[in-house]
C-alpha cells in the first residue's frame, strides 16, 4: 500500500514526486511510457516564461512568475543546463504596440522583473538580424530556455535518490475504488494506494473517466517544431515572440539551451492523442511566420522536425484540484506556461494534500541535489585531460555531431536511459546534424551491453519500436511456423 | 605504446578512410618523413569497410574489388611505410597554425603540430529532416548507410518489408542487398525525373532484381506510431510539390533514405576556410590546398565522389602537395582561376596554374545529351551524354594552358547541333 501514488512522468508528474519525495510517504510514480518525460514533455519548446504573459485572475496567472523564480535553483541543483536569456516580444504593426503596452503593465504589476519597451535602435543593436520592419518590442530579461525532458531526469533521479519508487512502462488499465483507497491495474501490476495524484497530460480526462472523476475534457492541440542547423547559430540571442493571437503564443524563434535554434510551434486542435505527425502545411506556416520577423532563417537547414500535444482544458486554464472522488486529485489542462509553472505546482498540490489531511512529516535525510551527468563538450581542456585519465571512455567520441562520449553513453544507461531516444534526450548522441547516421550502431552496442539484451530488442522508444529485426537465419523453426 | 607519438609531424592526416589512406601514401611517396594519420574508428578503412558489394577498382587497380579488399591493399601500403596510424581518436579542434588538439581512447588528451594537414573526413548522408518528409516518426526510418552498416557489420536486418526515398548509390546498392538477405524491397522513389545514381547501379541493383524505379514521385507521409507501417507514395509535379490527388498506400516496415550526400566540414568551418557553396567543401588551389594555408582536402570531404578510385587518385596528389609544402618545395601559386558555367554545376579545384598536368572534376546540372565541354577557349571535348549522377575527371597536359595570359577560365558544356 503506498500512500500516495503519482499517474504520469512527465514535468509535473516528476516534479510532484520531488517534491513529495521530502516526506515521509510511500511515494510512487507510474508512467505508461519506458522512460520520464517521454510525452509531451519531450516535445516542449523548453522556455521558462518571463512571468508577464498569463492573465490575471488565472491559475496561469497565479503561477507564471513564481514558478519562474524557482528554475535557478532546480537548475544548479538537479545540473542540467538552464540560460536566462530574455525575450523579445516585437509588435511590427501599429496595432500592436498597445498590446506591448498593456503586457508590461500586467508584468509590472504583478512585479516581473526588469520589463522595458524598446526602440528600433535598440533592437537592432541588440539583434542585428532581426527584421528592420520591427516598431517596437517588448524585453523581459527573465525568460530563461531549458531542455524540459533533462529537467523530467533530474527531478526523477532526485525523486528516487529520496526513497520514490518509479514503475515505467506501466500503462494504467483501470482504477478501482477500495474501502481505503485505490487499487491501480497497469499492463504489469496492481498497485495500491490512498491518494492518486493523476498527471497524465492529454490523456488526464480518461485516466479519471477510469474511476468516474472526470469533470473536465481535455482538448489536445498539436504544435509542430524544427530544429535547425548550428549554422544559424547565434542568430538570435534572445526568444523572440511575435504578437500573439487568441490560441497560442504564436511561432516563436527559440535559442536552445544547447545552442541550436528552434523555430515553431504551430497550434491546431487534433482528435487522436496520438497524432504526432508533421506536415507540409506546418513548415510552411511555422518558416512564412519566422521569416517575417527574422528573414535569414530558412527552411533548408532544418536538421529535424517533431510534434507535440498541449493538453488543454475547457476552460483554457489550468485544473488542479480534489476530483469527485475522493482521494483522487487532478492536475489537468497543463499547457503554456505549464513547465515553468511545474514546480509551484507541485507546491500547490502538497499544500491541498496537507490541509485535507494527509500526514507530511519531513525527512531529515532530503537531499535537494543530484550529481549530474558529466557533460565532456561543457568541460574545460584540463577537465577533460583529467576526465580521460580517469576513465579512457571519454577520450572516444561516439557522438562527433555533438562531441558526447562513450563515458557519457554509459552514464545515461546506469541511470535509466533504455532506448535510443532514451540516450539521445540524456546526452544529445544523435541529436546533431547527421541524426545518428554514424552513431546508431555504436549507442546500440552501449546499450545491449550495459542492458544485456540482444541488439534486436533494443527501440528507439519503448515497445513496438524496434530498431531492426532479427534475421532469418537467427530465427527458430517454431518462429518461422 | 607510451609516447610513442612526437609532438611535430611533417603531414598530419585527419580520417583514416580511402581519402586519408591515399594521402598518407601520397606523403609517403614524396618523402615526407613523420607522418600521422588520425582516424576515430577502430580500424582504418572508413565507409569502405561496410561495402561488401565488388565494383571498386576498376579504374585504380583495373580489377574489380569489393570494399575491404580495395581499403586493404591501401591500408597494407600505408603499414609497410612510416606512417603512423592513430585509431579510436578524434580530432576536436585545429587552430589556424595548425596545432591539432586530439583525444584518443588509448592515449588521452594530445596537442600535435603539423607541417602540413590533409582533411580527409568523408561524408555524411542526408536525413529526414532535410527533405521534412511529412508524417510520424516512428522507428523504421533511417539513412541507407546506416542499413547497410547494420547488415553488413552487425548482422542485422532493418525491417522485412523495404521502400527507399532516393536513388542515390547507397539506397540502390541496399535494394539489391536487402533482397538477398531475404527482404522485400517493395520500390525506389526517386523525386527528379531521373536516377540520381550511377547508370551501372540501376541496373545491376534494380534492374536484374526487378525492383522498380518510380521517378518523379516522393513519399507524401509514413504512417505508422511506434514503426513504420505504411507510407503514402506521390507523384510530383514541375515544383517537385507532391500530388495528393494521385497518391496511393503502400504496406512496409521500413524506409531507407538514400536521397544525398553532405561533406563533413565541421573542422573547415572552425578553420573559417573559404567555402564553395556548390560543393559543399572548401575551395582548393590545384595543389587541393584550401584559403588556409599548409592545409589541404581531399576525397568527399572536398566534393562528393561516385567512386572511390577517383578519390584515392585525387588523394595522392593531396598528400603529395601535402608533404612537398612540408618539405619545403615550392610551387607557383595558381594564376588563372577556374569559373562555372551556367550548366556546370560544380568544378574542383577552383584555380589552375599553367606550370603541370592538371585534373579537373566537374558535375553537368541537368541530363544532357551530344554536348560540347569547352575551358576557356583552351580546351574542348565531346560528350555522347553527361548526367548529374556521374562526376566527369579531365586531365589537362601541361601545354594546354601554355601561352594563356588570362587570369581565368570558364568551363561549361553546350548541346550541340546533331547533324
Amino acid at each position: 500500500m503506498y500512500d500516495v501514488i503519482i499517474i504520469g512522468g512527465g514535468i509535473v508528474g516528476c516534479a510532484l514526486a520531488r517534491e513529495l519525495s521530502r516526506y515521509n510517504l510511500r511515494l510512487a510514480l507510474i508512467e505508461k511510457e519506458v522512460e520520464v518525460g517521454f510525452g509531451t514533455s519531450k516535445t516542449n519548446s523548453g522556455i521558462i516564461h518571463a512571468g508577464h504573459h498569463s492573465a490575471e485572475g488565472t491559475l496561469k496567472g497565479k503561477f507564471e512568475w513564481a514558478g519562474n523564480q524557482r528554475w535557478d535553483d532546480l537548475a544548479r541543483d538537479l545540473k542540467f543546463g538552464f540560460k536566462r536569456i530574455g525575450e523579445l516580444l516585437i509588435a511590427q504593426k501599429p496595432e500592436d504596440l498597445q498590446y506591448l503596452e498593456d503586457l508590461k503593465k500586467q508584468g509590472d504589476s504583478r512585479g516581473v522583473t526588469g520589463l522595458e519597451i524598446w526602440e528600433p535602435k535598440q533592437i537592432r543593436k541588440a539583434e542585428p538580424n532581426l527584421s528592420h520592419s520591427i516598431l517596437q518590442a517588448l524585453h523581459a530579461p527573465t525568460a530563461a530556455v531549458i531542455n524540459p525532458y533533462e529537467a523530467c531526469f533530474g527531478l526523477i533521479e532526485c525523486a528516487r535518490q529520496n526513497g520514490a519508487q518509479l514503475f515505467c512502462d506501466h500503462p494504467v488499465m483501470s482504477i478501482r475504488q477500495k474501502d481505503d483507497g485505490f487499487s491501480i491495474q497497469t499492463g504489469q501490476k496492481k498497485f495500491l494506494s490512498q491518494i492518486i495524484l493523476n498527471a497524465t497530460g492529454v490523456f488526464a480526462d480518461r485516466v479519471a473517466a477510469m474511476i468516474g472523476a472526470d469533470n473536465f475534457k481535455i482538448f489536445p492541440r498539436k504544435g509542430e517544431e524544427y530544429l535547425l542547423d548550428r549554422r544559424l547559430q547565434g542568430i538570435v540571442s534572445h526568444l523572440i515572440f511575435p504578437t500573439p493571437s487568441a490560441t497560442s503564443k504564436g511561432v516563436l524563434i527559440i535559442p536552445t539551451v544547447d545552442g541550436p535554434i528552434m523555430v515553431g510551434p504551430t497550434a491546431e486542435e487534433v482528435d487522436n492523442r496520438e497524432n504526432l505527425s508533421t506536415s507540409f502545411a506546418g513548415a510552411s506556416k511555422i518558416f512564412a511566420s519566422v521569416r517575417k520577423s527574422c528573414p535569414a532563417i530558412s527552411e533548408r537547414d532544418t536538421i529535424t522536425e517533431f510534434a507535440g500535444l498541449r493538453a488543454v482544458s475547457g476552460t483554457n486554464d489550468f485544473i488542479i484540484e480534489p476530483s469527485p472522488v475522493k482521494g483522487f486529485y487532478n492536475i489537468a489542462g497543463i499547457q503554456s506556461p505549464g513547465l515553468t509553472a511545474a514546480p509551484v505546482i507541485a507546491t500547490f498540490v502538497t499544500e491541498m494534500l496537507r490541509a485535507d489531511g494527509l500526514a507530511l512529516t519531513e525527512k531529515s535525510t532530503w537531499k535537494a541535489a543530484i550529481d549530474g551527468p558529466p557533460h565532456f563538450a561543457q568541460m574545460t581542456t584540463r577537465e577533460r585531460q583529467a576526465a580521460i585519465l580517469d576513465d579512457p571512455a571519454f577520450g572516444r567520441i561516439v557522438c562527433r555531431c555533438e562531441s558526447v562520449t562513450e563515458a557519457e553513453i554509459r552514464y545515461a544507461i546506469r541511470h535509466g536511459a533504455r532506448t535510443l531516444d532514451g540516450v539521445k534526450f540524456r546526452v544529445r548522441a544523435g541529436m546533431g546534424r547527421c541524426q545518428g547516421g554514424f552513431c546508431t550502431t555504436r549507442i546500440m552496442d552501449l546499450l545491449a551491453q550495459t542492458l544485456a539484451i540482444p541488439l534486436a530488442e533494443i527501440t528507439k522508444r519503448g515497445r513496438g519500436s524496434n530498431v531492426c529485426t532479427p534475421r532469418h537465419d537467427d530465427l527458430s523453426v517454431e518462429d518461422l511456423g | 605504446m607510451k609516447n610513442r607519438l612526437r609532438n611535430k609531424y611533417d603531414v598530419v592526416i585527419v580520417g583514416g578512410g580511402p581519402a586519408g589512406l591515399a594521402a598518407a601514401l601520397g606523403a609517403q611517396e614524396a618523402g615526407a618523413e613523420h607522418i600521422l594519420l588520425i582516424d576515430r574508428e577502430i580500424e582504418t578503412g572508413g565507409i569502405l569497410n561496410q561495402c561488401i558489394h565488388s565494383g571498386f577498382g576498376l579504374h585504380y587497380f583495373k580489377e574489380e574489388l569489393t570494399g575491404p579488399e580495395y581499403a586493404e591493399r591501401f591500408i597494407r601500403s600505408v603499414l609497410s611505410g612510416n606512417v603512423e596510424i592513430l585509431t579510436d581518436s578524434y580530432v576536436l579542434d585545429i587552430s589556424p597554425d595548425l596545432h591539432l588538439e586530439v583525444i584518443s581512447g588509448n592515449d588521452g588528451y594530445l596537442h600535435l603540430k603539423g607541417a602540413a594537414v590533409v582533411l580527409a573526413m568523408g561524408c555524411r548522408e542526408r536525413t529526414r529532416g532535410a527533405i521534412r518528409t511529412p508524417g510520424f516518426r516512428p522507428a523504421g526510418v533511417m539513412t541507407a548507410g546506416l542499413a547497410q552498416k547494420m547488415v553488413n557489420m552487425k548482422g542485422l536486418l532493418p525491417g522485412r518489408r523495404v521502400a527507399i526515398l532516393g536513388s542515390g548509390d547507397i539506397g540502390l546498392i541496399m535494394a539489391r542487398r536487402l533482397t538477398l538477405e531475404g527482404c522485400e524491397v517493395v520500390g525506389v522513389y526517386e523525386l527528379l525525373p531521373y536516377s540520381n545514381g550511377l547508370t551501372r547501379n540501376v541496373v545491376q541493383c534494380l534492374d536484374d532484381f526487378d525492383i522498380p524505379l518510380h521517378v518523379s514521385t516522393t513519399v507524401a507521409f509514413i504512417h505508422g506510431q511506434n514503426r513504420v507501417e505504411r507510407l503514402t507514395i506521390a507523384p510530383v509535379n514541375h515544383q517537385l510539390v507532391p500530388d495528393p490527388s494521385r497518391s496511393r498506400d503502400v504496406n512496409c516496415d521500413t524506409l531507407l533514405l538514400s536521397i544525398g550526400l553532405i561533406p563533413e566540414n565541421e573542422l573547415s568551418t572552425r578553420l573559417r576556410l573559404r567555402m564553395d557553396p556548390a560543393t559543399g567543401g572548401p575551395q582548393v588551389t590545384s595543389t587541393l590546398e584550401t584559403s588556409l594555408p599548409g592545409v589541404f582536402a581531399c576525397g568527399n570531404v572536398l566534393h562528393v565522389h561516385d567512386i572511390v578510385d577517383f578519390v584515392s587518385e585525387e588523394s595522392l596528389r593531396a598528400g603529395r602537395f601535402a608533404a612537398e609544402l612540408a618539405l619545403g618545395i615550392r610551387r607557383p601559386c595558381d594564376n588563372i582561376s577556374l569559373q562555372t558555367g551556367e550548366n556546370v554545376a560544380s568544378c574542383v579545384p577552383h584555380s589552375l596554374s599553367p606550370d603541370r598536368e592538371q585534373t579537373i572534376y566537374f558535375r553537368v546540372k541537368q541530363p544532357m545529351k551530344h554536348c560540347l565541354l569547352t575551358i576557356g577557349d583552351r580546351y574542348e571535348k565531346k560528350f555522347r551524354m553527361l548526367i548529374p549522377s556521374e562526376m566527369i575527371r579531365l586531365t589537362l597536359a601541361p601545354e594546354v594552358l601554355d601561352h594563356y595570359f588570362g587570369g581565368k577560365l570558364k568551363i561549361d558544356v553546350q548541346p550541340q547541333k546533331v547533324a
